[in-house]
């Protein structure tokens, strides 16, 4: 039995945390993006991941639609949920306060997941990798080619979105909103619009973390809820709203995860990392990259 | 809610209180006095609930771990250590407090979102515990042979004793807060909701009462893990996760978030739908369980506490 | 005033409809299982079993001429529920015994509803608490259960391990009821195996991988890993295990692992791994003298016909359960104290998961034998030895 040194134990940790953080970025990337337009938190978008994941085995497994055509189908199916989502669950809210938008969220969710498990039923599904399952081994550390392909996806997410919103009219426009709503309005933005492309960017980020996780981790009907609370954590833990946060926030949790996995008490891993985030809330309440003062100004 | 009517107060303790004679000449329903216990514990909670995001605006996603220290606490002096069974429940509210005031007091620097998360970061760490923990609690299997309650002698071991045993304590509860309300603490929290630089202008300590607050629905929600655990006689971890913190949620929001009432009926809305009514659509159960709570959040939002006043203003047109 | 009237009556209707009961010539039999919830990979498969036993003793005629009324609920894996469904069952619906649940820690949940109300309880969970009690050292009266327990998967495995040569070795759990029975049970008996445990990991049922955890373990160089949980965790373990290169170290599942399906979601990663299994698993494997060869393709059979997906080994326990209160029935009819005392003396039950024996002392009626050691080959199932 070759040994397996500490060293490469450690650099093993790295290369999962790094994984699963890159996931939670995602998803924080998405809660972020409504965040800011709209100051709600959307407690579905751990669906929205979900579905990505069941519908790319939907499209390319059940009906054999080649990768290429599977993949831009889904993220669109996830769209139009999300839209379907702040059509039939947001915007008909009279009066909108924090709360009840909230709420709205989560009843969104609790449907979603009952017709999740109507439709696939409650066993989980498996992907085929993208570009296959031989490991690639670096020095004893092994490193699955689907990692790539997630890490690759949050790079290109991280890189699109930041070009989108700062290079093009439709992406200032939303960000006007995040930054006050109604001088947005009076300069012409229609306010409702850019909600509904904020809910319609969201889910297909979510969408794109669900389709490739799955080949690594299976995917069931069940996993949206830790989904999004490890995604929410991730973009508190950032400060809500900034997208620089929300990755390193993902990057931080999922290692934490990995390293107090690998090192202490593996029972307890998901509290080491909550522990922490609580203890940065406590120090910052805003989060680390988050503002103190803007926050203040936020309604809720 | 500011004035708190007399009449509806005593229909509702005399329909609490014929409620298990009715229920037992009706074969179909004669089993939800048991149904109304869970819903009388759950009641427990909400009403702090009520009152630490009603009226202090304060929102809490992890107040099932507070219910869940008062079950074990209460369930390990008992079995483990022989406390008698009252004094284990005391012992349970005090730890719940304890925790209340240690996770608190940091909790006040942080707004909205975050204090969201804390809640909900602080609910899942304890259920970790308490899964974790198995020389104390019995892990995930849970812990059985938790005695029952039973003062001077006579034992409340069944459900219509029980039912009588909860309700009573609930309509305890909810005189207190009913008072608590129209008292200048209330008022002061009232104030505090509306706008706390208003307040801080005018002296009133906002930190303290927060505090305070989160403090006495911790209390509650113990109080309500006891009376569970010695009712069921066994508790398990899964009972106190972060599902049931937000079913307590649904529970405020469909009853109504500003009113006590509001809490009560909440909790027994989604105890009898998630116990009983909605076991019918069978797997269409949690669409139909999130269709009704979007419909109500639509088209109710002050929950079916404001219903009657929506329809009042209806009928006045 | 016709309509107020006309409302009167109708609700009189109502409420004597509700309070008349007609007598119906049929046993009832009820059942509580978590068909949907954390533990629906078991209530699922077992509320199909209970529903097809049944069905075909009616088909048949019935027992003694009754017809049977199975009434199913679902706990959706949750303890209040389950708690407040017993009650419904006994007091409510009237049944003369139940089957289920299917989760150690409900079923411990309701082990006192049972023995208060003194009706028979066949467990499908699988903890030694369901049918011991702590404090008199033997088993509640009324309460027995089908499923092996997790001690006699355990034992199964370190028997094998024994056979191999196998000394040190590190076990991985999730930390749901499931893993964490399994865990206590292998800390347990390795001593009396001479086993070394150098690792002690868990996960949780949700996450997305366990490298970290086998990257710890795979630094400790032990013989064989143990991986105790169900769901698709069980499944990213092995894939885990795999990808790190770690086929030297002999893995073992537990009994959780016993569907093809499982072995298919690998994706090849599954490949030369132990797990211990009931009979009714591998019924093709079984030689043609062996006692639970019939029952087994039977079942095998009826299920993928009825069903159109393979057998699930939790169904089986449903099976067993089902079968043998059927055949209490039969023997002594609906009366829950003959019930209780012909099950307590059942002898030579051949059932899914193995040929039961009950008695006084022994509510479980099963010995390690009720498992066979199968290892992955081909995609498939194959006899360890």
């Amino acid at each position: 039995m070759e040994s397996f040194p500490f060293v490469n134990q450690l650099l093993q940790f790295l290369v999962t945390g790094l994984t699963v953080g890159a996931i939670y970025a995602m998803v924080a990337i998405g809660f972020n993006i409504i965040y800011n337009v709209t100051e709600i938190i959307n407690l579905a978008q751990g669906e929205f991941v979900m579905l990505g994941g069941l519908l790319m085995v939907s499209t390319h497994v059940s009906l054999g639609l080649p990768l290429l055509l599977a993949f831009p189908v889904t993220v669109l199916g996830v769209t139009l949920v999300g839209i379907l989502l702040d059509r039939l669950a947001i915007r008909p809210i009279r009066k909108p306060s924090v709360m009840t938008l909230i709420i709205a969220t989560v009843a969104a969710s609790i449907i979603i997941k009952g017709l999740a498990m109507i439709i696939w039923g409650k066993s989980p599904y498996d992907l085929p990798a993208f570009s296959g399952r031989t490991p690639i081994d670096i020095g004893g550390v092994i490193i699955q080619p689907q990692y790539l392909w997630v890490v690759g996806f949050l790079v290109a997410v991280a890189v699109g979105l930041t070009l989108f919103f700062n290079r093009t009219i439709l992406g200032k426009a939303m960000g006007a909103c995040a930054d006050n709503p109604d001088a947005a309005r009076l300069v012409g933005i229609n306010v409702r619009h850019m909600v509904l492309l904020s809910f319609a960017l969201s889910a297909a980020i979510g969408a794109v973390a669900g389709l490739t996780l799955t080949p690594i981790a299976l995917m069931d009907y069940d996993r949206g809820a830790m989904l999004a609370i490890k995604g929410f954590g991730a973009a508190i833990l950032g400060g809500l709203g900034s997208f620089p946060g929300a990755i390193l926030g993902g990057l931080i949790l999922g290692l934490i995860e990995s390293l107090s996995a690998g090192m202490l008490d593996s029972g307890y891993k998901d509290a080491y990392a909550l522990i922490i985030l609580l203890a940065v809330l406590f120090i910052r309440p805003s989060g680390i990259l988050g503002n103190l003062e803007v926050s203040r100004f936020k309604r809720f | 809610m500011l004035r708190i009517r007399k009449a509806p107060m005593l229909a509702g303790a005399l329909l609490i209180l014929v409620f298990p004679w009715i229920a037992s000449r009706i074969p179909a329903i004669s089993h939800y006095p048991d149904l109304m216990v869970f819903a009388g514990v759950y009641a427990l909670i909400t009403i702090g609930l009520s009152l630490l995001m009603g009226y202090a605006g304060q929102i809490s996603l992890g107040h099932a771990a507070f219910f869940g220290i008062g079950a074990y606490v209460s369930g390990v002096l008992t079995t483990q250590f022989d406390v008698n069974a009252w004094l284990g429940m005391l012992l349970g509210a005090v730890a719940a407090a304890a925790v209340a005031v240690a996770i608190g007091a940091p909790s006040l620097k942080l707004r909205g979102h975050y204090l969201a998360m804390a809640t909900l970061a602080f609910g899942i760490i304890i259920n970790i515990v308490f899964r974790e923990e198995a020389r104390w609690t019995g892990g995930p299997d849970g812990m059985v042979g938790i005695s029952g309650l039973s003062v001077f002698g006579y034992a409340f071991d069944t459900a219509g004793k029980y039912y009588y045993l909860v309700w009573a304590i609930v309509a305890a509860v909810f005189l207190f807060t009913v008072n608590l309300i129209q008292s200048p603490t209330g008022r002061a929290l009232r104030a505090i909701h509306a706008s706390e630089a208003a307040s801080a202008a005018m002296g009133i300590p906002i930190a303290r009462y927060k505090v305070i607050v989160f403090t006495f629905s911790a209390v509650l929600a113990a109080l309500a893990g006891s009376l569970y655990a010695h009712y069921m006689n066994f508790i398990n971890p899964a009972t106190f996760d972060l599902f049931f913190s937000i079913k307590l949620i649904i529970m405020i929001a469909l009853g109504g978030m500003h009113s006590i009432w509001g809490a009560i009926i909440g909790a027994i809305l989604v105890a009898f739908l998630s116990l009983e009514w909605l076991h019918y659509f069978e797997e269409f159960e949690i669409v139909v369980y999130g269709a009704i709570l979007l419909l109500v959040t639509i088209f109710l939002p002050e929950g079916l506490a404001g219903a009657p006043a929506k329809l009042m203003a209806r009928m006045r047109r | 005033m016709v309509k107020k009237v006309a409302i009167v009556f109708l609700v009189c209707f109502a409420i004597c409809g509700w309070t008349i009961q007609p007598a119906l010539a049929e046993y009832k039999v009820g059942a509580i299982f978590s068909v949907t919830g954390g533990a629906s990979f078991l209530g699922d498969p077992e509320k199909k079993t209970a529903e097809m036993v049944v069905e075909k003793i009616n088909k048949a005629g019935g027992i003694n001429g009754q017809q049977v009324k199975l009434i199913v609920y679902d706990d959706e894996s949750d303890a209040t529920k389950c708690n407040l469904l017993s009650k419904k069952l006994i007091t409510q619906d009237k049944v003369v015994a139940v089957i289920g649940p299917s989760v150690s820690g409900l079923s411990l949940a309701v082990v006192p509803v049972f023995e208060k109300e003194q009706t028979p309880l066949i467990s499908c969970a699988a903890s030694y608490k369901i049918v011991h009690n702590e404090k008199t050292g033997k088993p509640y009266p009324w309460i027995f259960k089908t499923p092996q327990s997790d001690s006699l998967a355990v034992e199964a495995i370190y028997t094998q391990m024994q056979k191999m040569g196998i000394s040190k070795i590190a076990i991985i759990s999730v930390t749901e009821a499931f893993g964490a029975s399994g865990r206590e049970e292998l800390i347990r008996l390795a001593p009396a195996y001479k086993i070394e445990i150098v690792a002690d990991e868990k996960y949780g049922p949700k996450d997305t991988d366990m490298m970290a955890q086998l990257t710890k373990i795979k630094g400790l160089g032990p013989q064989a890993i143990i991986n105790w949980s169900v769901g698709p965790s069980q499944v990213t373990v092995v894939r885990n295990w795999r990808d790190l290169g770690m086929e030297k170290i002999s893995f073992f599942q537990s009994h959780g692992f016993g569907s093809r399906k499982n072995i298919e979601l690998a994706a090849g990663a599954a490949e030369g791994v132990f797990c211990p299994l009931g009979a009714c698993n591998i019924a093709e494997l079984l030689p043609a003298e062996h006692a639970q060869k019939q029952v087994t393709t039977e079942y095998m059979n009826d299920y993928k016909a009825k069903y159109n997906e393979p057998l699930s080994s939790f169904g089986g326990h449903a099976w067993d359960a089902m079968s043998l209160l059927a055949d209490a029935l039969k023997a002594v009819g609906p009366d829950k104290a003959k019930l209780r005392a012909y099950l307590e003396t059942k002898q030579g039950f051949v059932g899914q998961h193995g040929v039961f024996n009950f008695s006084a002392d022994d509510h479980n009626g099963l010995t390690k034998e009720a498992f066979q050691m199968v290892v992955v080959k081909g995609k498939d199932w194959a006899l360890a030895n």
